[in-house]
């Protein structure tokens, strides 16, 4: 056991010799593997942060209905208590148009624009907070409410967070089929590295076996070779993407604060960071072992 | 420990290298393998090591047989054999020292217990003071002798050896088959083929001869 364990650190310490001796060439496939793999984790990140974002501006749906402008108080009031009375609706808000427009001023930041109206040109408005989440139930309430004298219109404001998950949901496809592609890329990569190693060691694995060494024994360095040559890429994507969000935050924050925000990108979870690594050292694995297997039952038979 | 029954191999292609060969060597035993080049001589050893494969008969090594022996099993089979090869096999790519040590990290030894042995085997060939050199620096007498050393630090209970003496001057030759014979007074078996005639004038002990792939009488 122990001296099995020592063999395993013997072979580890080989391979990462093995790579300090040819520094370009590893540093090279390393920077090859981590842009690969950046692509798809970037991808991913910044789908997640937008995720994120729809979330928290669609925790619950709402329905805006715009009255007409000649409604007059009593009419209002009425319109107040019926919809209170709404078995679907949980809640209603009513938004005179003077705090609506003083609303559009503090929240964008548009106080110039604004200022120049002669006239307010918001309605008034009722703000409703339905029961339901489900869209079908919703679409309904909105169609009847529709029907409504003064009631100019209705809208649903979950209808663009839906169109905004369906993108999403087209952009993680994207991100997936790349994710798959550049992972075949990965494999390819160590596939050939190795080869070539093979190639020039072939005298080695020959006396090797000539000398009474099993294929497990002569695997192994390729083995941990693939596995820390994929590690490394998978660091090196981890930083890509981490120093991008922070470059992107940085500029980010002169962004948000021109349009009063702050909104940020946060950065990829520990349990995400972790399954890049994992994933990328397993690749290379793979890699080396097709790799391996290939070539090393062609020095067999000759 | 080693024996032949009715043994040919023939190479894709046809050509016969070995008919009908039968033979024993028993323990402790030092045979001498002699005849012209292309008489199939590297091919017998070859098939003791399991490196080829018989077409017909049987081929015994410590009891297992060469035809049948799974190639899992190789590796094992090899490690309690020291091969001697004329073409030295050696890995330029690290010094003396690493060269020996391979057969042991192959078969798992502790690190401290095989540094005793390689400088035990560099030792017995005189090569101990140069345990740092590189292969490449060594002559070829000295390289052979590396080799040897390579095959014995395992402690192999039978020696191989494929014309161990075939580039070398009398001098360096002399000196190796006295490294083969102090082995064969401590119980080791080996089999060592050569063309070389004189050889065998000097050590008078058994020896076979082949012909055309035919073992004479």
């Amino acid at each position: 056991m122990k001296s099995w364990l020592v063999h395993h650190l013997h072979v580890m310490q080989f391979t990462l010799r093995r790579l300090r001796t040819t520094p370009v060439s590893s540093l090279l496939n390393v920077l090859v593997i981590g842009v690969a793999l950046s692509l798809p984790t970037g991808g991913y990140i910044l789908l997640q942060n937008v995720q994120g974002l729809s979330d928290k501006l669609v925790g619950s749906p709402q329905l805006s209905v715009f009255l007409s402008m000649n409604t007059s108080q009593d009419e209002i009031s009425r319109y107040s208590k019926q919809l209170e009375q709404q078995d679907a609706i949980a809640r209603v808000e009513f938004v005179p148009r003077e705090k609506a427009l003083q609303q559009l001023q503090q929240s964008t930041g548009l106080v110039d624009v604004t200022g120049g109206l002669t006239q307010n040109p918001l309605p008034h408005a009722f703000i409703l907070y339905p029961k339901s989440n489900d869209p079908l139930v919703l679409e309904k309430l909105r169609d009847e409410l529709k029907k409504w004298p003064k009631f100019e219109h209705v809208q649903l404001d979950s209808a663009w967070a839906r169109k905004l998950e369906a993108m999403l949901k087209f952009g993680r496809l994207a991100v997936l089929i790349l994710a798959i592609l550049l992972s075949f890329a990965l494999v390819a990569i160590t596939f050939n590295t190795i080869r070539l190693q093979i190639l020039t060691q072939r005298e080695e694995i020959e006396v090797s076996k000539l000398i009474g060494a099993s294929n497990s024994f002569i695997r192994r360095p390729f083995l941990y070779f693939g596995l820390v040559q994929g590690l490394l890429g998978g660091s090196a994507a981890w930083l890509i993407v981490t120093i991008s969000l922070t470059l992107l935050n940085a500029n980010m924050a002169e962004l948000t604060l021109l349009y009063e925000s702050n909104f940020s990108l946060h950065h990829l979870s520990s349990g995400d960071s972790l399954t890049l690594l994992l994933f990328s050292a397993y690749l290379g694995w793979l890699g080396a072992l097709l790799s391996v297997t290939q070539h090393l039952w062609k020095i067999d038979t000759h | 420990m080693i024996s032949f029954k009715n043994v040919s191999k023939r190479y894709p292609g046809g050509y016969a290298a070995l008919k009908n060969i039968n033979f024993e060597v028993t323990a402790g035993e030092m045979v001498f393998l002699t005849g012209h080049s292309g008489a199939g001589k590297s091919t017998m050893l070859k098939l003791i090591a399991a490196i080829e494969r018989p077409n017909g008969g049987t081929v015994l090594v410590n009891g297992e047989n060469i035809g049948k022996i799974k190639s899992g099993a190789v590796p094992y089979l090899r490690r309690n054999l020291g091969l001697i090869f004329q073409d030295h096999k050696l890995l330029f790519d690290r010094n003396l020292f690493d060269n020996v040590m391979l057969p042991l990290q192959i078969a798992g030894f502790d690190y401290r217990e095989a540094a005793k042995r390689v400088r035990a085997a560099l030792d017995k060939v005189g090569l101990l003071k140069r345990e740092k050199a590189s292969p490449i620096s060594l002559s070829g007498g000295e390289q052979q002798r590396l080799c040897i050393a390579r095959a014995i630090v395992n402690r192999p209970s039978i020696l191989l050896a494929d014309e161990p003496t075939g580039n070398l001057d009398a001098e360096s030759a002399n000196s190796i088959l006295e490294i083969f014979k102090s082995f064969h007074q401590v119980g080791a078996t080996l089999l060592i083929s050569t063309h070389d005639e004189s050889i065998l004038k000097l050590y008078k002990g058994r020896s076979l001869t082949l012909k055309h792939g035919e073992l004479q009488a």
